[in-house]
């Protein structure tokens, strides 16, 4: 369901950063395709860098100036936002996921990482976990995994 | 029956869900007398169950969960002196505006001035062979025992419906530590938000258009189910039945008005199927047919609990206005009224919003006609 074509989707709607900017560093990867009357990630975002205007079922409009932050990563309902760092070390990319299960997993714990049908894709590690009060129990959570998935990635289990 | 007792009360709701509180919440700012009863034991109707973030805009209190969104009403209607009646059962609603309740074994007559029905609604549901097995249950039902109540009723789930609801509490047992094994949906398509259907996806639900569970299966209990494809006239395809091992059926197929109580009244209703049934005919206050007794959330139609609070509002207001005890000008409630209005109109727009204005504006239209 959630194959290459809906990746291809992604990637022509107005919220996915352009491939220049992926390379640059932590950027946030919008996946929101439909016109859900939806704006908290526009009203969050300190660098202007979504643009959801009026009426708010317009889709998230990303410009690429983003800092990375992740403050609409946490507060987008939809938990359709996600960090990219295509550039954390020259062979892996960095994936911030949200995420809101129990026990949170610990900085270094190897992870098999998971497509967007919940398919295995490849080995990988956690490198961070935040968490606070502000974040209101929707946790980011950072893998590592090989580069060339980085499109793919975006989710987690625990390496038996 | 121990006792008759009378009450009375300038505005009374009944139900105290995001509607009936937002109503009440309103009509006591303007310093109305306001009783809310509600048969449960604490208020909050389906709010404190929703532990998940709300969509909209920030006027909307997106990216608040719900739950929050309950603490919040609630600490309101304390602040402003709002009467609650819990465990309390509205049995009657009568056209001269008295309201017959039971509490514990005490029956008491309310008479009031103003009415408002914030009922809420209830679940649909589905038979099939097998279906009355313990642990076949409404999605609504499960979410009420993870999250109210902390039970875990079952490990391996399938759900049945992809609206909204199967979506959200698909996630919220994953959340609790069930495993869902899947979401089956009868239609070509998922019902509910992508996003929603796209974050238990990633956590390896499958999501299975076009089938439905032909058989539920078990001794005592719930054991497995038999899951088959079905073709575009809901026929089962012969030779595509799937038997999966399962203690936990949710089914989420809709919900429909909880309106006994506005057809006891004798409210004028309208069937429209893409509110979920028959919906008593309101106006743009919500008022219903019958003077004095309005409609909010659920019960006038099935939407979401934002909108839900927005109806509450303008119930709340109309009915103060009514009462002749609005604390401002007429022009200023009718700036109020329009602003609501506004915020309701935003939430109903889109591919999944413009088909509830379509018919929220049609009831309308009905009630003047």
């Amino acid at each position: 369901m959630f194959d290459n074509k809906y990746l291809e989707k992604l990637k022509k709607s107005p919220g996915y950063p352009s491939e220049e900017r992926l390379e640059k560093g932590t950027v946030a990867v919008i996946e929101c395709l439909e016109e859900i009357p939806c704006n908290p990630c526009e009203t969050v975002c300190p660098k202007k860098s979504i643009k959801v205007g009026k009426p708010i079922t317009n889709l998230p409009e990303f410009n690429d100036i983003c800092s990375g932050c992740g403050k609409c990563m946490v507060v987008c309902p939809g938990l359709a936002i996600f960090m990219v760092d295509k550039s954390f070390s020259g062979i892996e990319a960095a994936i911030s996921i949200p995420y809101e299960l129990l026990p949170l997993p610990g900085k270094g714990d190897k992870i098999v990482a998971l497509n967007r049908n919940g398919g295995d894709v490849c080995k990988g590690r956690v490198e961070r976990v935040k968490t606070g009060k502000s974040f209101n129990k929707t946790n980011i959570i950072t893998i590592s995994v090989p580069k060339k998935f980085s499109d793919e990635v975006r989710f987690f289990k625990l390496a038996k | 029956m121990e006792g008759r007792f009378q009450l009375k009360t300038e505005l009374a709701v009944i139900g105290a869900g995001p509607a009936g509180l937002c109503a009440a919440i309103e009509a006591a700012k303007n310093g109305v007398d306001v009783t809310i009863i509600d048969e449960n034991k604490k208020p909050g109707g389906q709010l404190f169950k929703q532990i998940h973030r709300f969509f909209g805009s920030e006027e909307h209190l997106a990216g608040t969960r719900g739950f929050e969104i309950g603490n919040m009403l609630l600490e309101d209607a304390k602040k402003y002196g709002v009467k609650v009646l819990l465990d309390s059962v509205a049995w009657g609603l009568f056209p001269d505006l008295t309201i017959g309740i039971s509490t514990d074994k005490k029956v008491s007559i309310l008479k009031t001035e103003k009415v408002v029905v914030a009922t809420g609604a209830i679940e649909n549901s589905l038979s099939f062979p097998g279906w009355t097995l313990p642990n076949i249950m409404g999605a609504g039902a499960a979410q009420t025992m993870i999250n109210i109540n902390r039970v875990l009723p079952g490990k391996k789930v399938i759900t049945l419906g992809s609206g909204n609801v199967g979506l959200i509490v698909s996630y919220q047992l994953i959340q609790a530590g069930a495993g869902v094994v899947a979401v089956v949906e009868a239609l070509d398509h998922i019902g509910g938000y992508m996003v929603h259907a796209a974050k238990i996806a990633r956590m390896g639900v499958k999501i299975l258009t076009n089938h439905t569970i032909t058989k539920a299966m078990g001794d005592k209990f719930l054991e497995k189910v038999e899951i088959a494809k079905i073709d575009s006239n809901f026929n089962v395809v012969k030779g595509s039945e799937e038997t999966i091992k399962v203690d936990l059926v949710c089914i989420a197929v809709g919900l429909r008005p909880l309106s006994e109580l506005c057809w006891m009244a004798g409210m004028r209703f309208e069937y429209f199927s893409e509110l979920g049934g028959f919906i008593p005919v309101h106006d743009e206050n919500m008022q219903s047919n019958i003077e004095g007794i309005y409609v909010a959330g659920d019960v006038a139609g099935i939407e979401e609990a934002s909108t839900a609070m927005e109806e509450g509002k303008l119930a709340g207001i109309a009915a103060s206005q009514a009462l002749g005890k609005l604390r401002m000008g007429n022009q200023e409630a009718s700036s109020i009224l329009n602003e609501a209005r506004e915020r309701l109109r935003t939430l109903r727009l889109g591919p999944f919003g413009e088909y509830r204005y379509q018919a929220k504006e049609k009831i309308i239209s009905k009630y003047y006609n």
